[in-house]
């Protein structure tokens, strides 16, 4: 259906332009057949921060779910779009995909303030939304919807993961290096609670401006002075690297400071370097080295190609574990109804039970939320490193059902009654 | 303004005689175009984006009223847009106004930021001036970073379209889409006014030569304060506008590159011009909006857009096919 053997960005870009060849094609000839094709809109970051834990990579990853589903009388047609992190650019995307190109389902979309958009117009419209990358929970909380569901992780599992087990695992004091602004803010505080209520101490924590920061040195020395064990990062991207990068520099964790990045991924590694990285601590729900299923998919997803051999971390594991799920749906409902209905879909959805590579058996809630296990892992060194892209070991498992903010805390119109 | 030459005087004096309203002939044919542009487009173009290219097209020409007439360089027009935006939003969601009445505020909000920042920035010229008001534009997005009625960078959510007048529903795009066209052509043919009246031909003496307008008695800086007002007020409704049209109001429209892009699209289109700033935002917001699927490229494309423009054809698009044709557009 969609030939994928290449890789590189150039590459990447030809594949699209087959891909609106093929997709133009069908049109021509059966007018019919239109109502028997799936269209996916993967809304997401190609050239922004977040480029690397989700984009190009996403969209390869939602390409590989599709290998799965060739002969089930349907086509999948995948649409590609950079929102490029403004919550304008992504609204009016998604309002065209779906008003004039028949778009059905919207996967991926990273950055908060894009991902609650787009819920409120796919809302609107009564379309699928499988957000695999965005950290809110509001997607999940105020703001949950009957045609959403929040697939892969959110800032109150990994304040969880993090700050209880990290604390469980030896870390009784702690200090924080937060970014100044509501996202920094709420996983400053939501990580706190739980080192709080898993015994452990917060000795002091400080602020930097956002955004523009890249000198933390200041911020850094206040930590190191303060003797706190676990020294938690909250922020994100470029900034997050840039803190854990300078850590190293000041020697935190050579002299026995832990680095806890509140929220990195495995992409954010791979750029940082183990030798600046090695030592700290982080959160993800998907490891590509977790078991055969996960280094199956993962060998899959480089082969389809990922650019510059990209592994998938937990966002694009995320990507092709919702399309999955999403399209094991359709064939079971039919298509024309699954087109109709977004919320009757998602309702489908999450009656179904979840299976697939990247997280294995799961369930969706009726919230929204999906379910599976997060894991805390510290990132090797060097020296332990036995070659690329060997990164994490295994320091704590959290599960599934403990891993997510009860469905009563989150407030959620949907099942408040 | 100048005396055509001898040759093609004719042709020249008529192409310049003011035949209605301050408008020349080939203004008045430009002017019927578009409007006859804005009236049928949305049967064949996509409403929503139509939108968003008159909410940019009133921002760009806003800002071209300052560079374009009173030769004043603004770097922080986005101040005004964005807060604009959020206090239409804020006053829409939370205060439950119509969005008329929404828009109007956001207007209002932009005037008052702008003659806050503006009685600072007059006093000085040039490089100054721009630094100042980028300055400026700067501590108002930390504020909007900060206060918690932006919400941060998840920005106010869902702003309710409302009902005109409390009766006309605007949740159809087609119903909104006059409304927008109908403030855009309002503020267009203001700012065509204010051009064309005696205040603004004392603004185009004072980009000329500001010594020899202050040397004829006018001050000066009231009449580049209020020029700033008026420019920051519309920028606000561009901006209100624009929340309204898309349900949100978000840090985007408050950042530094906000400002550059509407530097962008004056340029593309052609400052000084009367339409140049009209065509220049739809240029660029087409691009942002047909581009997106080549994902980075976008960036690079426009910023060779913007090389090809200042390199081959300085006027802008307006200014250029007006050289051609000999006619002030």
């Amino acid at each position: 259906m969609i030939d994928i053997s290449n890789s590189g960005r150039r590459n990447f870009l030809s594949a699209t332009g087959a891909m609106a060849l093929g997709a133009a094609t069908p049109m021509t000839g059966a007018r019919a057949q239109a109502a028997q094709t799936i269209r996916i809109g993967v809304l997401t970051d190609m050239s922004g921060p977040f480029r690397d834990i989700s984009g190009p990579t996403s969209v390869v990853a939602t390409r590989t779910a599709l290998q799965d589903f060739g002969n089930r009388g349907f086509n999948v047609e995948v649409l590609v779009a950079d929102h490029q992190n403004r919550p304008d650019v992504g609204v009016s995307l998604v309002r065209q995909w779906i008003d004039r190109d028949g778009v059905d389902v919207i996967v991926d979309v990273p950055s908060s303030g894009v991902a609650l958009a787009v819920n409120n117009v796919v809302r609107e419209r009564n379309k699928v939304y499988l957000n695999s990358t965005a950290a809110t929970v509001e997607l999940t909380g105020g703001q949950c919807s009957p045609n959403t569901i929040h697939w892969t992780y959110d800032t109150w599992m990994l304040a969880r993961s993090t700050g209880a087990a990290l604390v469980r695992a030896g870390g009784q004091s702690w200090y924080f290096i937060t970014a100044d602004y509501a996202f920094g803010h709420s996983l400053e505080g939501q990580t706190m609670d739980f080192v709080r209520s898993a015994g452990g101490r917060v000795v002091g924590s400080v602020r930097h401006p956002f955004p523009g920061t890249t000198d933390y040195s200041s911020f850094l020395l206040q930590a190191q002075a303060s003797r706190a064990q676990v020294v938690a990062v909250a922020n994100a991207g470029v900034d997050a690297i840039n803190v854990i990068k300078q850590a190293g520099e000041f020697g935190l964790m050579r002299r026995g400071q832990r680095v806890a990045g509140l929220l990195v991924f495995a992409n954010d590694v791979n750029s940082m370097g183990l030798q600046v990285a090695g030592g700290s601590v982080l959160t993800e729900t998907f490891y590509w080295d977790l078991n055969d299923r996960t280094r199956a998919l993962s060998q899959r997803v480089v082969a389809n190609g990922s650019p510059g051999g990209n592994r998938p971390s937990m966002g694009h594991a995320g990507c092709y574990s919702a399309t999955t799920h999403y399209l094991k749906t359709v064939a079971d409902m039919g298509v024309v109804a699954a087109k109709a209905d977004g919320a009757a879909t998602i309702a489908r959805m999450k009656a179904m039970p979840t299976d697939d590579d990247a997280f294995g058996a799961g369930t969706i809630r009726a919230d929204g939320r999906k379910l599976h296990p997060a894991y805390l892992f510290q990132v090797k060194t060097p020296a332990e490193s036995r070659g690329a892209w060997d990164f994490y070991t295994l320091l704590q498992t959290t599960p599934a059902e403990e891993a997510f903010r009860p469905m009563a805390a989150g407030n959620c119109a949907l099942v408040r009654s | 303004m100048a005396a055509p030459a001898a040759a093609g005087a004719f042709e020249g004096i008529d192409a310049e005689r003011e035949v209605f309203w301050g408008f020349t002939r080939p203004q008045l044919l430009a002017f019927g175009l578009m409007l006859v542009f804005i009236a049928v487009a949305p049967f064949f173009l996509y409403p929503v984006f139509l939108m968003k290219v008159l909410c940019f097209a009133l921002f760009a020409c806003a800002f071209n009223l300052l560079i374009g007439y009173v030769g004043l360089l603004s770097f922080g027009h986005a101040a005004y847009f964005g807060m604009g935006g959020y206090l239409a939003g804020h006053s829409a969601k939370v205060w439950g106004f119509t969005p008329e009445v929404s828009i109007i505020i956001g207007g209002l909000a932009g005037m008052l930021l702008g003659w806050l920042i503006g009685m600072l920035a007059i006093r000085r010229q040039g490089i100054y001036f721009a630094m100042i008001t980028l300055a400026m534009a700067q501590m108002v997005y930390f504020f909007c970073v900060q206060a918690p009625f932006t919400n941060g960078e998840d920005g106010i959510q869902a702003i309710p379209r409302g009902a005109f007048l409390g009766s006309v529903s605007m949740a159809r795009d087609f119903n909104l889409y006059w409304l927008v066209a109908g403030i855009f052509v309002i503020s267009f043919l203001f700012i065509h006014r204010v051009i064309h009246s005696p205040f603004g031909q004392v603004m185009k003496a004072i980009r000329e030569n500001e010594p020899r307008a202050i040397s004829l008695g006018y001050r000066v800086d009231d009449y580049k304060l209020i020029a700033f007002v008026i420019s920051a007020g519309l920028s606000g409704v561009a901006g209100g506008t624009k929340s309204i049209v898309f349900g949100i109001a978000t840090l985007t429209d408050v950042f530094w590159t906000m400002s550059g892009e509407v530097v962008l699209m004056s340029l593309v289109g052609g400052l000084g011009t009367l339409f140049g700033p009209v065509a220049g935002a739809a240029i660029i917001i087409t691009m942002q909006n047909y581009l997106a699927e080549f994902g980075a490229w976008v960036t690079v494309i426009q910023g060779v857009i913007f090389v090809l423009c200042v390199l081959a054809f300085r006027r802008g698009v307006v200014g250029e096919i007006g050289r051609l044709l000999k006619v002030r557009l």
